[in-house]
């Protein structure tokens, strides 16, 4: 799982603890593609990420009447207008349930993320931001996870016993990547420090007990404590990079301490909170703390709300009545507007980051998504989803595409294998699919 | 039409097993044959792990991590406990946690305390030194004897840090550190072996354990750890001498508001956030004297009084601060901590379920829901499961709650109830929400909602009631009331759900808390000292010897 080589190389040829980093990395170090750094042989990481918003949209203010390239963005699609050329929009993709219950806001989001619908959030699969983290982290951090609406929650699961929790405080995020144990890639010396090794091997140690310890449990607890075992060698793995010199990063800055703020789910804290941890995440992501995030605007039973108003988001969906000059319920319509407004807000924080001969966003695979389509009837039918970013060269985008009800697992198929993931089919039942969107594969 | 059927079938269960409580001739006073369940593998929780610290190191260790939210099972984080993994994230604070504590106590002011030997010389490993340190710290963190491998391990992780850092306390620091990453540390692992008759059960130490974190929430103690070492805890007197030491320790209360804070769900308070234009008086230290409100309620009542569980539900003595006093409009004279008071009858308030606690952590954030207040009267109370709303709700009947046509809740969910797939469903819930709707989503009186006078009467089960105070009287008297909180008690004390046969070991549990007019500490003492405690299922160990054997 380690891989090491481009670490190693520069471990190598550099040989020995105290290193001179002092050459500022100019673009001329880029081969012809951009892709690659000619000075180290140090390719540039595609990162993945899922950027999720409740409460579905409003069909006729969000899906586009045209596909193809040539299509006209609807009203809600408006502010991210500037990025169409860096999106993919992917309509109409629908859960299939075969019978299970579909419980509001949970069943439609495991269903995309695991390939398999399931009454309650007990996973029966990992989320594919999982899966590829397993495959791909070779960083500080194997994934990083945010909700800006104030809940710990996250629809990142191994399994249905340990989700991976949100940050949901902007300071407590900053602190976590950039605090303790962060090394400033372009600082000009580096000297291990030799508390990570005692650290690293204290934690082999550790490890020493686990033939023992797999015997003494019955199966399923075996699962469990593989699992505990796989997260202390990963803390291991991790205090192993610290000991190597990072790679240094052009244009890196590392950001200044957010102040302490109010993590509620009020809706002008909620768009300042998530713009502070899009812009932090962006950072970590181009210092190569972490491949992988999974950002949390709101949660799917949306508890946004304006100030005052006894009404949040979700339960709006339910009673707001319909406005009959709109033909659709006018507050929902805000908060499904407002949701956009900050995807746009998060592009612009990755998208604003140069990298290579393009931007970070290039090299990043986002796939943002909803639970539900119409949240007043809780349809997973149609579930808007988009992706952003083009995965380093590997995925096409500038189109809107119509699924004509096939199932979602598709886009989790196709995403995985965007990032290199050698899996051919996923899901399971009607979802089971092995075909391919190719239109989004280059 | 689902819906329909799904909320139907608990009721008809629910009358089978409370209806023939009895089953042939056994006496409900007698404990049945244990049952028993499979050895767990259980994540200690938040507190049990702040309390394992402070008991082990001090009570001025500070223990600085976030482990991120709980796992609730089957009504439970203690149930959680024993399906929970854990994630990197939660590794991470785990090991931060560990770091935190070896600095703190290996500090140079402070370690003397803490170690019963010094090394000559700083700068060199101190064999016999770090073997005692290992051996002392590791029998208390992972709650029994290490074996000589551990021991040999852990002791050699201090050479090598004493080594590489030059300072034989450094090495200590995380010799400790990997005592307390260990998964023998994090999560309790338990231990089968059998009794003289050959029956199945848990191991000396693992009993210790179950025992002291059931009565103590936290872990076991010089004592308990001796008499498991010494094969006490393997005879029913043995037994019976610790359970009456540890319940009359201070502990105890400990693990009486461990059991009601996971009950009552107060992780939930986590995430509560209320709207400061609408409910001004909300801040953290609302949310958190909220909590304790009802804690010292409750604990007062119980242990201090040594009351009838059911009388929670009726009872207008309680606990208040200034702060709370602005919710509940009532005058708290002292300026600052707890003053003991009484509800005053005409406040219309009695019982926890009246407390800001339960009506301020069931609501939305700008109002009121008598729905999800509903919902947790019957499953936190009642140990009733209300099944998830169909997805395909017509609303249309409901206008805005600021409008004219339905000013109050009741008007509004009574359009619900003209759906067939919405009424089941709602017929449950919403009588005890109705019941509750005179507090508003904080939990402060109110006489109208939108200008229209509530209405809080109804029936629950059979129990009418015309006012809130009334409706605490009918939860009192109901007859799942008590059932409920032996049931929860159990599944708290073993850490999974009950199974089916063990239907007539709740009876009788639910038998002798009846006998013992419902007092929580004589239920408690009953589960401690029943066979079924400790009693390991003669199945699930099969089943375990198969998986070994395939491997």
């Amino acid at each position: 799982m380690a891989k090491l080589s481009r670490r190693s190389f520069l471990r190598g040829s550099l040989q020995g603890a105290m290193v001179g980093m002092g050459l500022p990395l100019l673009n001329c170090f880029l081969n012809d593609s951009g892709k690659a750094m000619a000075a180290t042989g140090q390719r540039i990481p595609v990162r993945f990420g899922t950027w999720i918003w409740g409460c579905g949209h409003i069909p006729e203010l969000w899906v586009p009447e045209q596909t193809g390239r040539e299509y006209v963005m609807p009203a809600h699609l408006q502010p991210i207008e500037r990025y169409r050329e860096k999106l993919a929009l992917l309509s109409g993709f629908d859960v299939k349930l075969d019978g299970v219950p579909n419980k509001p806001h949970v069943t439609g989001c495991f269903g995309l993320r695991t390939g398999i619908p399931v009454p309650d959030r007990q996973v029966k699969a990992p989320t594919f931001d999982v899966l590829i983290a397993d495959a791909i982290a070779d960083t500080r951090f194997r994934s990083v996870e945010v909700c800006s609406a104030g809940i710990q929650r996250s629809y990142s699961y191994r399994d249905a016993g340990s989700p991976n929790p949100s940050e949901t405080s902007p300071l407590a995020l900053y602190q976590r990547l950039f605090g303790e144990g962060f090394q400033n890639p372009n600082n000009a010396t580096f000297t291990p420090d030799p508390n990570y090794m005692v650290h690293k091997s204290v934690l082999s140690a550790v490890q020493e007990e686990r033939q023992a310890l797999m015997r003494a449990v019955g199966a399923e607890d075996r699962q469990r404590l593989d699992e505990y075992f796989t997260s202390v060698r990963e803390l291991e793995q991790k205090l192993a990079l610290q000991l190597q010199p990072p790679a240094p990063v052009q244009n890196f800055l590392l950001p200044n301490s957010p102040n302490e703020a109010a993590v509620d789910s009020e809706i002008s804290n909620v768009l300042e909170n998530h713009r502070i941890m899009a812009g932090l995440l962006a950072r970590a992501l181009q210092c190569n703390q972490t491949k992988v995030f999974n950002v949390l605007f709101s949660d799917t039973a949306s508890n946004l709300r304006r100030p005052g108003v006894s009404s949040t988001h979700h339960t709006l969906t339910h009673e707001e009545p319909v406005d009959p000059k709109l033909g659709h319920q006018r507050e929902v319509a805000w908060f499904a507007q407002q949701s956009m407004l900050a995807w746009r807000d998060f592009l612009d924080a990755i998208d604003g980051i140069p990298e290579g001969d393009g931007t970070l966003l290039d090299n990043c695979l986002v796939l943002a998504h909803s639970d539900c389509s119409i949240a007043k009837s809780h349809a997973v039918e149609g579930i808007p989803a988009m992706i952003a970013g083009a995965a380093g060269g590997r995925i096409r985008t500038g189109f809107h595409l119509a699924g004509n009800a096939d199932p979602i697992t598709r886009i989790g198929l196709t995403v995985q294998q965007a990032m290199g993931l050698p899996v051919a089919s996923w899901g399971g039942l009607s979802m089971e699919t092995n075909r391919t969107i190719t239109e989004l594969l280059v | 039409m689902i819906t329909k059927r799904l909320f139907i079938i608990p009721f008809v269960l629910l009358s089978v097993i409370s209806g023939c409580g009895d089953y042939g001739s056994r006496d409900a006073l007698s404990e049945p044959e244990p049952v028993g369940g499979p050895p767990l593998l259980r994540r200690l929780t938040d507190s049990q792990y702040h309390a394992t610290v402070a008991d082990i190191f001090g009570s001025d260790v500070p223990v600085v991590a976030r482990f991120g939210r709980a796992l609730r099972s089957d009504g439970l984080i203690s149930v959680g406990t024993g399906e929970a993994g854990i994630s990197p994230f939660s590794l991470e604070q785990y090991d931060s946690a560990a770091r935190g504590v070896a600095d703190y106590i290996l500090a140079a002011e402070r370690r003397d305390k803490y170690l019963s030997c010094a090394p000559e010389n700083v700068s060199e490993f101190d064999e016999n030194c770090a073997t005692d340190f290992v051996k002392k710290y590791g029998e208390k963190l992972f709650r029994r004897p290490l074996s000589d491998a551990q021991i040999a391990r852990y002791v050699d992780a201090v050479k090598q840090g004493s080594a590489h850092l030059g300072d034989f306390y450094a090495g200590l620091k995380y010799g400790l550190v990997g005592l307390m990453t260990a998964p023998e540390f994090t999560f309790r692992i338990e231990r089968v072996d059998q009794d003289s008759n050959g029956v199945r059960q848990l191991d000396a130490y693992s009993k210790a354990t179950r025992l002291s974190y059931f009565l103590t929430n936290s872990t076991p103690d010089q004592e308990l750890l001796r008499a498991a070492k010494d094969g006490e805890l393997d005879t029913p007197s043995g037994v019976e001498v610790q359970v009456r030491r540890l319940q009359s320790s201070d502990k105890f209360e400990l693990a009486v508001r461990a059991f009601f804070t996971d009950m009552l769900e107060f992780d939930l308070f986590d995430d509560l956030a209320k709207d400061s234009e609408i409910y001004p008086a909300f801040n953290s230290k609302v949310a958190a004297d909220a909590q304790e409100q009802t804690l010292r309620t409750i604990t007062y009542q119980l242990l201090e009084r040594h009351g009838d569980y059911r009388d929670l539900f009726t009872t207008r003595e309680t606990f208040l601060t200034r702060a709370l006093g602005v919710v509940y409009r009532l005058p708290v004279p002292s300026r600052s901590g707890w003053e003991k008071t009484e509800f005053p009858i005409e406040s219309g308030r009695a019982g926890i379920q009246t407390h800001v606690s339960f009506l301020g952590l069931h609501s939305h954030p700008g109002r009121s829901s008598p729905t999800l207040r509903g919902a947790a009267i019957r499953e936190v109370f009642l140990c009733q499961e209300v099944p998830d709303p169909p997805p395909d709700v017509d609303f249309s009947a409901i206008d805005d709650p600021e409008g004219n046509p339905m000013p109050t809740a009741r008007d509004r969910l009574w359009a619900h109830n003209s759906q067939a797939a919405c009424a089941g469903c709602h017929k449950i819930m919403d009588p005890p929400g109705f019941a509750l709707e005179n507090f508003d989503g904080l939990g402060s009186w109110r006489q109208l909602e939108n200008g229209a006078e509530i209405d809080a009467s109804g029936s629950l089960d059979g129990l009418d009631f015309s006012k809130p105070s009334e409706f605490g009287v009918a939860l009192s008297q109901h007859s799942e009331t008590p059932r409920c909180l032996a049931e929860k008690m159990y599944r708290f004390a073993v850490g999974r759900d009950t199974v089916w046969y063990e239907r007539s070991y709740m009876d009788y549990l639910i038998a002798k808390f009846e006998e013992h007019n419902y007092r929580v500490p004589e239920l408690m003492r009953t589960i401690a000292l029943s066979k079924n405690f400790f009693a390991i299922a003669a199945h699930q160990e099969h089943i375990a010897e198969l998986a070994d054997r395939s491997e």
